[in-house]
C-alpha cells in the first residue's frame, strides 16, 4: 500500500469539507473493494476519508411507502433487519447472499452501488425496485445513477448519503455466481410495482441494464412462461474466462424465468 | 498393548497449537535486525532484458540493496536444476535450459524474477521495487502447448527447439501388432487441464547469514529441508552443506508446490551476506503464488484401447504432450515420464502398452509434482478411455474393468510398463464401492431425477498409484540424480521418554502423531512418551522430505527398523540384568521377558540401566538411541475404486455431487481418522481439477487465473461430504508394516470419477474443468441425451 | 499514529500507519501470528477475527479503523486452558491438518454459531464460502462445526 492520511469525519459535513480541496482524497466505504485496490497498490489517494463514525449515514428506516437505507448500512444489516425482510424479502435475500459472511458485516450498501462493479447485486436491485439514491447535493433515480462501467453519476465531491426503496408488489432476485468470486455472472432482479414490472440484469453486461422486452412480456403475464418467447441478444455483453457472451444471454432468461417464479 | 498403537483413531498431537493460534510457520519468525525482500518480477512472458538501472531504487529511503541477475553471476551462483535426466528415444539426454536464480538475459515467462530489493521496511522494498527500470524488449511468447512445437520463438535460445525430450516407454511393435488384430478400437483425445497447488500458506524465507559462525540459516516452507541444503549447496552453491541449517518448522500445506528448490528461498540467503549478515525476510503474497510456485498438470493426450470381440483389453497407446513451463523444475522432467507413462497398466493386464511423451518449454511458470504427479493423469486417461470402450461396446462399465482386472491370484504382476505390483485386491474395493452406492439402484434414482428436470449420472474410477518413493537403484537407473531412502533416529532419555527424529516433513499429514503410534507400538511405551522431531537439517539425520506419498512406507519403515535395533541392544541389557541368555529374551508390550518365566525387566528399567551403566553387559555401548536408513525394495501400489453420483441442472449446465464413495486399499492402517482425513482432502482436489480448477494463460503469456478472483478453489459447498472405506486392505510387502501411503489417491482416482459420472448424465465428455457452460454446451450438442446412454 | 484497542480482552496500544492493516498490527505489532493471511484478495478468511463481536477478514480492514473497538483473535478462543468448544470439536474431529487456514475457521464458525446456534449441514458449508482450507477437503471441519454447535447448545440449555 501507498501511504496516505486518514481521516474519520463524524458527520456528512465535515466529509464532504475534507473532500473538497483534496482532489486526490477517496472516501471508503466498508472497503471490501477499495482496501484489496490499496493493497495491490492500484490505487495512491492522498487522503483516506473513512465514513464508519458518521451515525447518519446508517440505519433502516420505514418511510414514504418504502424504505431508506443508509449509505453505511452493511449487507448484513440489510440481511437480517426485520423491516427489510418484511417490506422487501427479495432484497434482505439479495444481501444475505454478497460476498461472504466476513463480507457482510463490513461491506457497504453505499459502497457497493458508488463502485458499481458490472457484477454487483445491489445495482440490479435498485434500478428493478425504482430505487431513488440519495447525495449530499441531491437525489436522483437509481437509473441515472449508474452510468457505465464502475462509472456513477457521482461528482467529485459528492457523497452518496442513502437509498429510498419503494416496496414492491412482488419482486425476487436470481443470481448465477461466478464460482470463484462468487459475484453475480448474471444476476436477474424482477419487480412488480405499482408503476410496472421491471427487470434489471447484472454481472452480463458492462454495467446494470433493463430487459425491456421482458419487462413488456412480464406486464401483461407475469409468469415465467410469459418469458419464453423473448430472446436476449449476446451482442452487448460480457465474455471472459468464465462465460462467454451467447451463455450468458442464455443465462439471462434463466435467471429471469427463475427469478419470476420466485416472486411468484 | 500400547493404547494407542497401530491401527488406533488417535487424536492428534499437532492440533493443540494450530487450534489455539500458536503454530509457528515460516511468516511467524521475526528475527532481530530482519530486512526484508521483494521481488521484481517480470511482466512480460518473453523478453529480453537490455539493461537494468537499479540507481533509482538504491537511493530510496530504508533500501539496503538491489541485486540482479548481474549480481548473480558475478558472485559465480549457480543455476537451479532439475534433479532426474530423463533421455529421448534416441538416446539423448533431455535438454536443459539454464534456470538462474534472477533472470539473466532473458525473462520467460510473467512473473520471472528479474531483481530483488532489500529494504529495512516491507512497503520501503515495495517502493524502492517500482522505482527499478527494467529495459525489455519483447519477444514473441510460447504459450500454447499444442502449437509450442512450432511457436516461431524459442523459450531457450541455447536449445534448438522448444522440445525438452522426447521419451517412450514400452513395446511399440507388440502393440501395433494387438492393434492389428483388434475387434475394436477406442480412441480419446483429452487434456489434462493446468492446476495451481494453492497451499493456503504461501511460501516463504528468511536467510540469515552469520559472518562471526561464517554459517547460515535458512527458515523455509520445505517439505524436504535436506534437499533444500543439498540443492542449494551444490548445485547453487550459496552456501557449503556443512555450514548450512535449513529449518521447514511448521508448514501450511504443500501438496508438491513446496518441494522445489525455487531461486527466492536461494536469494535471501544471499542477500543476507550481502546485507552482511542482517536476515532477510521474503514471504509470497498470493497474487505472487499463483505465478510463481509451480503449477501441476497440463497434459494434451491422445490414447487408443484394443479390445477383443469380448472386451479383453489387448493394447494401449498413448501419446502424451506434457508443459514443462519456462524452466525445469526440480523434478519436472520425471513427471510426465516416470510417475506417468508407468501407471499407464492402470489395474488392469493389458498386455502390451506403449507410451510416448514430448515435453515443452513454454513461456508459462514451471510446471512441477502437484498431488499425484504423474498417476492422475495416467488415471484420468486410463480410466476415461475404459468407460468410453464400455458405452461403445454396451458394457457395463463395472463389468467392463471386471473383466480386465489384475486377478488377485496374479501378485506379483509385472505391467508391461515397468514396474511389479505386489498385492492387491481390485474385485475386492470394486464390490465394496458399488455396494455401497446401490449401482444397481442407479436407473430408479436417475428417474426420479428425471422428473425433477434433472440429468443424474453415476461414474466410476478405478485407479491405482505407485507410491513410497522410491527403490534408490530403480529410480536411479531411470535418471534419477538421488537415492530415495529415508532415514530415522530414535533416542531414548534416562527417563524412557523418546524422541523419534525422521528425515521426512510433516505439513498437514500428522506425522508427529502417526509415527508416535508407531514407534509407541514397536518400543510398547506410552503414546504420550514419544515426541517426533522433523523439519530442520541440524536435528534430524538427512532425509529426502516428504512427497510422493512416501513417508508412513519409507520413513515409517526406517523409524520401525530404529525400534527393532533398540529392542534387540534392549534383549543384550535385558539378558546382562536377568542373567539370562540373549536368545532367551522376549520382548512383548513393554517388557523384556526369559522366555516361559515370569522374570522380566521392563523397557524403562532397560533403558535406565543403559544410560547408568554400573551393571551392564562387557563390551556393549552404553545408550539407547538407533539410527536407521530404509530404501525400499519396491514402490507401493495403492488401489481403490471411486463412485461419484451428481445431478446436472439442464438449465444452467451446474453439475451437483450428491454422493461420492471412496473405497481404498492402502494395505495396513496406523490411525484411519488421519487417513480417512488425507482422502478427504485428496478428493476436494481430484473434484476440484474436474469440475473448478483450471489455470488460463492468454496468448500474451499473462495468467487470467492469478487471484482468488478468478481460479476457482473448491468451497465448502461445492463439495459433498464423503463416504470414504479405508479398511481391510492387502498389506505391502514392500515394508514390514504392510502399509500403502494414503496421501495422493484422493486426487488421483477422483477426476475420471466425476468426468465419467457427467458423461453418463449428458451422452457427452466434457473437458475438465467441466464448468456450467462446458456442460450446457455439450448438452446444447446433444441431441438426445437420454438415447446416448 | 497511536492505535488503541481491546485484544482478547486486554487493553493494547501500539504505532500503526493508517496503511496499516489490522492483520499487520496483530501479528507484527502485537506478536498475535496466529491470524494469518493466505490471500491478498479477501477469500481466504485465514484471517478472519471478531471486532465489535463479528467476523470480519482482518486483512480488509485497517488497524486505525478498529480504534477503541473490541477484538478478539484465535489467541483469545481459550479461557485459560479450557478450550473453546470449536477449538475442541476441530482437534476431536480430526478438523485441521495443516493448520493453516483453522484460526480463520474456527473464528468465522464462532460467529455462525452465535447468530445460528443449530445450523443445517448445509447452512454451515454456505457460511464458509469465505474460508478457504486446502487439506481436509471441508469434510471434518463441517462435521466439527455441527458437533461444536451440538455442545455450545447443550452447554446452554445446562446452565438455563
Amino acid at each position: 500500500m501507498y501511504s496516505f492520511e486518514y481521516h474519520r469525519p463524524g458527520s456528512v459535513a465535515e466529509a464532504a469539507q475534507l473532500l473538497t480541496g483534496n482532489e486526490d482524497a477517496k472516501l471508503l466505504a466498508g472497503g471490501m473493494t477499495y482496501i484489496p485496490t490499496l493493497k495491490q497498490r492500484l490505487a495512491q489517494p492522498s487522503a483516506v476519508i473513512d465514513l464508519g463514525g458518521i451515525a447518519e449515514l446508517k440505519g433502516i428506516k420505514e418511510e414514504a411507502g418504502g424504505l431508506t437505507i443508509g449509505a453505511m448500512t452493511t449487507h448484513g444489516e440489510v440481511a437480517s433487519s426485520a423491516a427489510v425482510r418484511q417490506a422487501i424479502p427479495a432484497l434482505a435475500a439479495l444481501a444475505s447472499n454478497i460476498g461472504d459472511a466476513q463480507v457482510r458485516n463490513r461491506g457497504t450498501i453505499g459502497g457497493s452501488i458508488s463502485n458499481n462493479d458490472p457484477a454487483a447485486d445491489y445495482p440490479a436491485a435498485l434500478v428493478a425496485l425504482g430505487a431513488t439514491v440519495r447525495t449530499s447535493k441531491r437525489e436522483l433515480a437509481a437509473e441515472d445513477f449508474f452510468t457505465g462501467m464502475f462509472e456513477t453519476a457521482l461528482e467529485e465531491d459528492e457523497i452518496l448519503t442513502a437509498v429510498h426503496v419503494p416496496k414492491p408488489e412482488k419482486a425476487a432476485y436470481s443470481k448465477f455466481a461466478n464460482p470463484a468470486s462468487r459475484y453475480a455472472i448474471v444476476g436477474v432482479f424482477v419487480a412488480r410495482t405499482s408503476a410496472g414490472v421491471r427487470v434489471a440484469v447484472t454481472g452480463a453486461g458492462p454495467a446494470v441494464f433493463r430487459a425491456t422486452e421482458m419487462e413488456q412480456a412480464l406486464a401483461g403475464n407475469f409468469s415465467a412462461a410469459a418469458l419464453d418467447n423473448v430472446t436476449v441478444a449476446a451482442d452487448a455483453l460480457n465474455s471472459d474466462i468464465h462465460a462467454s457472451a451467447e451463455y450468458r444471454a442464455h443465462l439471462v432468461k434463466v435467471m429471469a424465468k427463475r427469478a419470476v417464479e420466485a416472486a411468484g | 498393548m500400547v493404547e494407542k498403537g497401530i491401527g488406533a483413531r488417535v487424536l492428534r498431537k499437532e492440533d493443540q497449537r494450530f487450534i489455539t493460534g500458536r503454530g509457528r510457520y515460516t511468516d511467524d519468525i521475526n528475527q532481530h535486525g530482519q530486512a526484508h525482500a521483494v521481488f521484481l518480477r517480470s511482466p512480460h512472458a518473453h523478453a529480453r532484458i537490455r539493461g537494468i538501472d537499479t540507481s533509482a531504487a538504491e537511493a530510496m529511503p530504508g533500501v539496503l540493496a538491489v541485486l540482479t541477475g548481474e549480481d548473480v553471476k558475478a558472485d559465480g551462483l549457480g543455476n537451479l536444476v532439475c534433479g532426474w535426466l530423463v533421455k529421448s528415444k534416441d538416446g539423448s539426454p533431455m535438454h536443459m535450459g539454464p534456470h538462474p536464480l534472477l533472470a539473466q538475459e532473458k525473462a520467460r515467462y510473467v512473473g520471472d524474477r528479474v531483481a530483488v530489493i532489500v529494504a529495512e521496511t516491507l512497503e520501503q522494498a515495495h517502493d524502492a521495487a517500482e522505482a527499478v527500470v527494467v529495459d525489455y524488449e519483447e519477444l514473441g511468447p510460447v504459450v500454447a502447448l499444442e502449437r509450442a512445437h512450432d511457436a516461431g520463438s524459442l523459450v531457450h535460445d541455447e536449445i534448438a527447439s522448444n522440445l525438452a525430450y522426447d521419451w517412450e516407454l514400452g513395446d511399440k511393435a507388440a502393440v501395433d501388432a494387438a492393434f492389428g488384430r483388434a475387434a475394436h478400437v477406442t480412441r480419446i483425445d483429452l487434456v489434462n487441464n493446468r492446476l495451481v497447488p494453492n497451499a493456503i500458506e504461501p511460501r516463504a524465507a528468511i536467510g540469515h547469514y552469520d559472518p562471526g559462525m561464517d554459517h547460515y540459516t535458512l527458515h523455509v516452507t520445505s517439505q524436504n529441508p535436506h534437499v533444500h541444503r543439498l540443492v542449494m549447496s551444490a548445485f547453487v552453491g550459496v552456501a557449503p552443506e556443512h555450514k548450512l541449517r535449513v529449518v521447514a518448522p511448521d508448514v501450511g500445506g504443500g501438496f508438491g508446490s513446496k518441494i522445489f528448490i525455487y531461486g527466492e528461498e536461494c536469494v535471501v540467503l544471499w542477500a543476507s551476506k550481502k546485507v552482511r549478515g542482517r536476515p532477510v525476510k521474503w514471504t509470497a503474497d498470493r497474487s505472487e503464488a499463483f505465478l510463481s510456485d509451480a503449477h501441476g498438470r497440463d497434459h494434451i493426450s491422445h490414447a487408443e484401447l484394443a479390445l477383443d470381440q469380448d472386451g479383453s483389453f489387448l493394447a494401449m497407446r498413448v501419446n502424451t504432450k506434457a508443459n514443462l513451463g519456462a524452466y525445469m523444475s526440480t523434478f519436472s522432467s520425471c513427471i510426465p515420464t516416470y510417475l506417468y507413462g508407468t501407471l499407464l497398466a492402470g489395474q488392469y493386464k493389458t498386455p502390451a502398452i506403449y507410451c510416448d511423451v514430448q515435453a515443452y518449454y513454454t513461456n508459462t511458470a514451471p510446471v512441477d509434482a502437484y498431488r499425484g504427479a504423474g498417476r492422475p493423469e495416467a488415471s484420468f486417461l486410463i480410466e476415461t478411455l475404459v468407460d468410453q470402450a464400455a458405452g461403445e461396446l454396451g458394457m457395463d462399465p463395472a463389468e467392463l474393468r471386471r473383466k480386465n482386472f489384475v486377478p488377485k491370484t496374479a501378485f506379483p504382476y509385472q505391467t508391461p510398463v515397468a514396474l511389479t505390483y505386489d498385492t492387491g485386491d481390485y474385485e475386492a474395493t470394486l464390490d465394496e464401492a458399488l455396494r455401497l452406492v446401490d449401482w444397481k439402484g442407479f436407473a430408479a434414482r436417475k428417474a426420479e431425477s428425471q422428473r425433477r428436470g434433472r440429468l443424474r449420472g453415476i461414474g466410476l474410477s478405478c485407479y491405482i498409484e505407485a507410491c513410497g518413493l522410491a527403490p534408490s537403484q530403480v529410480v536411479g537407473s531411470l535418471g534419477a540424480g538421488v537415492g530415495l531412502w529415508e532415514s530415522a533416529k530414535v533416542r531414548f532419555s534416562h527417563t524412557g521418554k523418546v524422541q523419534a527424529l525422521t528425515g521426512t516433513h510433516s505439513h498437514g499429514q500428522g506425522h508427529e502423531t502417526t509415527f508416535a503410534q508407531l514407534v509407541s507400538e514397536k518400543l510398547g511405551i506410552p503414546y504420550e512418551d514419544v515426541e517426533v522431531i522433523h523439519g530442520d537439517t541440524e536435528k534430524t539425520p538427512v532425509g529426502m522430505g516428504t512427497y510422493g506419498s512416501r513417508s508412513l512406507a519409507v520413513g515409517g519403515e526406517a523409524l520401525a527398523k530404529a525400534c527393532d535395533k533398540l529392542v534387540e541392544k534392549g534383549k543384550k541389557i535385558a539378558a546382562h540384568l536377568l542373567e539370562a541368555s540373549e536368545a532367551d529374551i522376549e520382548f512383548k508390550d513393554g517388557n523384556f521377558t526369559v522366555a516361559g518365566t515370569d522374570r522380566s525387566k521392563s523397557m524403562g528399567e532397560v533403558v535406565f540401566t543403559a544410560y547408568v551403566p554400573h551393571n551392564y553387559p562387557a563390551g556393549l555401548e552404553p545408550g539407547m538411541e538407533e539410527s536407521a536408513f530404509f530404501d525400499p525394495p519396491n514402490f507401493t501400489y495403492p488401489a481403490g475404486t471411486y463412485v461419484c453420483e451428481l445431478e446436472i441442472d439442464p438449465a444452467t449446465g451446474t453439475t451437483e455431487i450428491l454422493r461420492f464413495v471412496a473405497v481404498d486399499d492402502f494395505g495396513n492402517v496406523i490411525n484411519p481418522m488421519i487417513v480417512e482425513g488425507q482422502v478427504h482432502g485428496g478428493l476436494a482436489q481430484g473434484i476440484g481439477q474436474a469440475l473448478l480448477e483450471g489455470a488460463v494463460y492468454d496468448e500474451s503469456g499473462q495468467l487470467l487465473t492469478g487471484s482468488y478472483m478468478d481460479y476457482t478453489m473448491p468451497r465448502a459447498d461445492d463439495v459433498p461430504s464423503f463416504e470414504v472405506v479405508t479398511a481391510a486392505g492387502t498389506a505391502s510387502h514392500a515394508n514390514s508394516l504392510g502399509v500403502k501411503g494414503c496421501g495422493e489417491a484422493g486426487a488421483i482416482g477422483a477426476p475420471a470419477a466425476v468426468i465419467n459420472a457427467i458423461t453418463n448424465a449428458i451422452g457427452r465428455r466434457v473437458e475438465m474443468p467441466a464448468t456450467p457452460e462446458k456442460v450446457w454446451r455439450a448438452l446444447q450438442n446433444t441431441q438426445t441425451p437420454q438415447a446416448a446412454e | 499514529m497511536k492505535v488503541s484497542m481491546s485484544v482478547n480482552g486486554k487493553q493494547v496500544s501500539g504505532e500503526a500507519e493508517p496503511r496499516t492493516l489490522l492483520v499487520e498490527f496483530l501479528r507484527y505489532e502485537l506478536g498475535l501470528t496466529g491470524t494469518h493471511v493466505g490471500c491478498d484478495t479477501s477469500q481466504c478468511g485465514a484471517c478472519v477475527v471478531h471486532v465489535n463481536g463479528s467476523s470480519v477478514k482482518s486483512c480488509t480492514m485497517l488497524a486505525v479503523q478498529a480504534e477503541g473497538a473490541q477484538v478478539t483473535t484465535i489467541e483469545g478462543m481459550a479461557q485459560g486452558d479450557e478450550l473453546h468448544p470449536l477449538q475442541a470439536a476441530f482437534r476431536e474431529h480430526h478438523g485441521l491438518q495443516c493448520g493453516f487456514c483453522t484460526p480463520g475457521m474456527i473464528m468465522s464458525a464462532a460467529d455462525l454459531l452465535k447468530t445460528n446456534p443449530s445450523p443445517s449441514e448445509h447452512e454451515v458449508r454456505e457460511w464458509l464460502e469465505g474460508n478457504i482450507c486446502r487439506c481436509t477437503g471441508y469434510h471434518n471441519i463441517v462435521k466439527a462445526i455441527l458437533a461444536a454447535a451440538d455442545t455450545m447448545r447443550g452447554a446452554a440449555r445446562a446452565a438455563e
